[in-house]
């Protein structure tokens, strides 16, 4: 009897010990509702692209280069969506080391229907990624209006994936460089940048590149006293409406999960556009008068741009603060960027996605704790801590992010070159560039 | 005969094709145009920038009229276009020499 129980204990034991690998394979099984959602996400986030941001950034501009912006943003997501294959995601997420994913994911290599991400299908996840480096080089779109040749657009764009876009993913999202700071401090071992959705990845990267090309493009002709208006006011509301719709697939949808984390971030995003917007009006009718529609849409990318890396980590109390604190500095550092530093970041890029961007990153290392409402710090971090990680990697993004872009800029210069002649700026570049009209007056 | 161009604020319009009906005009074309006069140009704000709108939109009005209705015209467009501000517009008033209906080659007044 005792030698049985003994020999059923150790088969029972072998039968455990067999059924580890098993049960740990079990934590990666394919999630249906999770893949549901990141299919529906990866929906959204390409509209964003097209048509959001091509309408909101195409009302902005003067009606003889509505259609080059419409363009630009069209050109970019065929592009970026091929780069994506065959280098994009590989550098981003083929693992690699500490700088770069490497090739071994070039061209999807070694992905088949069956491979997983997590609980969800690898080629979800790829094309999930994929809206993202779409829309990323697409927000630089609003720097270089009204004034750009198109196969500068096409070079730049397609270079800076590579060098600034990739890189960067893979070290906040791709186990890279940003990924476990220790590097930096004893403090901030195993500490992982708090970027959920892309404050950093996406906003600042896009703004500085926005900034470097808007200097050394020059501004456009008649800048800053002799401009003609946005001319299409209606266009831009429908396209800032269509991006926070979209922005629901972007900042729940990087929870890769179809669970209360999504929801919660949905939930932050939505209340801070709302609070940017009212701020935003608020501000405009005490200044001016007249709180106005342009106002109210521009808001909105700004609270939307500075929740989007605190998304999943904050509370709706703290998103209120987001929205407030957005509203009120984006709408002063535009005067700042275009009076003051006398740069024409045509559309505002800067001011916006990218001071928006970084805010919300340094502003999650205290609206993250559960005392401010957060999902909380991770084990033993202070905020003192997850400021100082935070601020690191706004400094590391942003120093490579312009270093690289200035480089990329000049080789883009010395191909294709970069500004149209002045008798096709006032042209226009839908007929000089495109040979199209978008209003026929 | 007198051929009347008016230019006008855009919202005023209406008021003033019904005025011109009542009196009895048989027909009258318009155009939206842009311009300055002494009103100048109006600035508009946007995202905190302002910006010198020089050419302000208007409507213009061309009605061709028989001479002895021409004073009463011009009395209904000031008392209806008018706003006492700047800005209303102008009328201009010409000698038309000829009018001719295209579909039965009828000339002078018989044309209007």
């Amino acid at each position: 009897m005792r030698k049985l129980a003994i020999g059923s204990f150790s088969t029972l034991l072998i039968t455990l010990i067999s059924l580890l690998p098993s049960e740990a394979l079990a934590a990666e099984k394919l999630d249906s509702g999770n893949t549901a959602w990141i299919i529906t996400a990866t929906a959204l986030v390409l509209f964003m692209t097209m048509p959001g941001l091509a309408l909101f950034y195409g009302g902005l501009v003067r009606s003889k280069n509505v259609l080059s912006v419409l363009m630009q943003c069209f050109s970019i997501c065929c592009l970026a969506s091929i780069v994506w294959l065959v280098v994009g995601y590989s550098i981003a997420f083929g693992g690699g080391n500490a700088w770069w994913g490497g090739l071994s994911k070039a061209f999807l290599a070694g992905v088949t229907t069956e491979t997983l991400s997590g609980n969800i299908p690898e080629d979800v996840f790829f094309m999930f990624q994929m809206t993202f480096a779409i829309i990323t080089p697409a927000l630089i779109v609003g720097a270089y209006v009204e004034r750009i040749k198109f196969g500068a657009v096409v070079l730049f764009s397609a270079l800076w994936l590579i060098f600034v876009y990739a890189p960067s993913t893979h070290w906040v999202w791709g186990g890279g460089l940003l990924a476990d700071l220790g590097w930096a401090s004893e403090s901030l071992k195993g500490y992982a940048t708090m970027d959920f959705a892309g404050g950093l990845v996406v906003h600042a990267n896009a703004a500085v590149a926005a900034l470097i090309i808007a200097k050394v493009l020059g501004p456009r002709t008649g800048f800053p006293n002799d401009l003609r208006p946005p001319h299409n006011p209606g266009m831009v509301m429908i396209g800032a409406a269509m991006l926070w719709v979209g922005w629901y697939g972007f900042n729940a949808g990087s929870a890769l999960a179809a669970d209360g984390n999504a929801g919660m971030a949905m939930t932050v995003t939505h209340i801070s556009a709302a609070t940017a917007c009212l701020t935003w009006i608020l501000i405009e009718y005490i200044k001016f008068g007249k709180p106005s529609l342009v106002g109210i849409a521009t808001g909105a990318i700004a609270g939307l741009a500075t929740i989007t890396p605190a998304s999943g980590f904050v509370g709706p109390v703290g998103a209120l603060v987001y929205g407030l604190a957005s509203g009120v500095i984006c709408f002063y550092m535009i005067n700042v960027i275009k009076s003051k530093w006398n740069i024409d970041d045509s559309l505002d890029v800067f001011a916006v996605h990218g001071i928006g961007g970084i805010l919300g990153i340094l502003l999650t290392a205290f609206f993250a704790d559960t005392s401010l409402g957060g999902n909380g710090l991770p084990e033993g971090v202070s905020m003192g801590t997850a400021f100082l990680g935070q601020l690191i990697a706004v400094i590391v993004t942003v120093v490579w992010a312009g270093v690289a872009s200035y480089i990329l800029l000049k080789i883009t210069q010395a191909i294709v070159g970069l500004r149209v002649s002045a008798e096709e700026e006032i042209e226009g570049l839908d007929i000089t560039s495109h040979g199209e009209r978008s209003y026929d007056l | 005969m007198k051929y009347i161009v008016a230019i006008i604020k855009p919202s005023k319009l209406d008021i003033v094709r019904e005025a011109l009906t009542e009196i009895g005009i048989q027909g009258l074309t318009t155009s939206e145009v842009s311009g300055f006069g002494r009103q100048k140009g109006h600035t508009e704000i946007y995202r905190g920038a302002e910006y010198a709108i020089s050419f302000v939109p208007k409507t213009k009005i061309e009605i061709a009229v028989s001479d002895d209705i021409a004073d009463r015209v011009i009395e209904s467009i000031r008392e209806t276009a008018g706003s006492e501000n700047i800005g209303d517009g102008k009328i201009f008033v010409y000698e038309l020499t000829d009018a001719i209906r295209i579909r039965t080659g009828e000339r002078g007044e018989e044309a209007l």
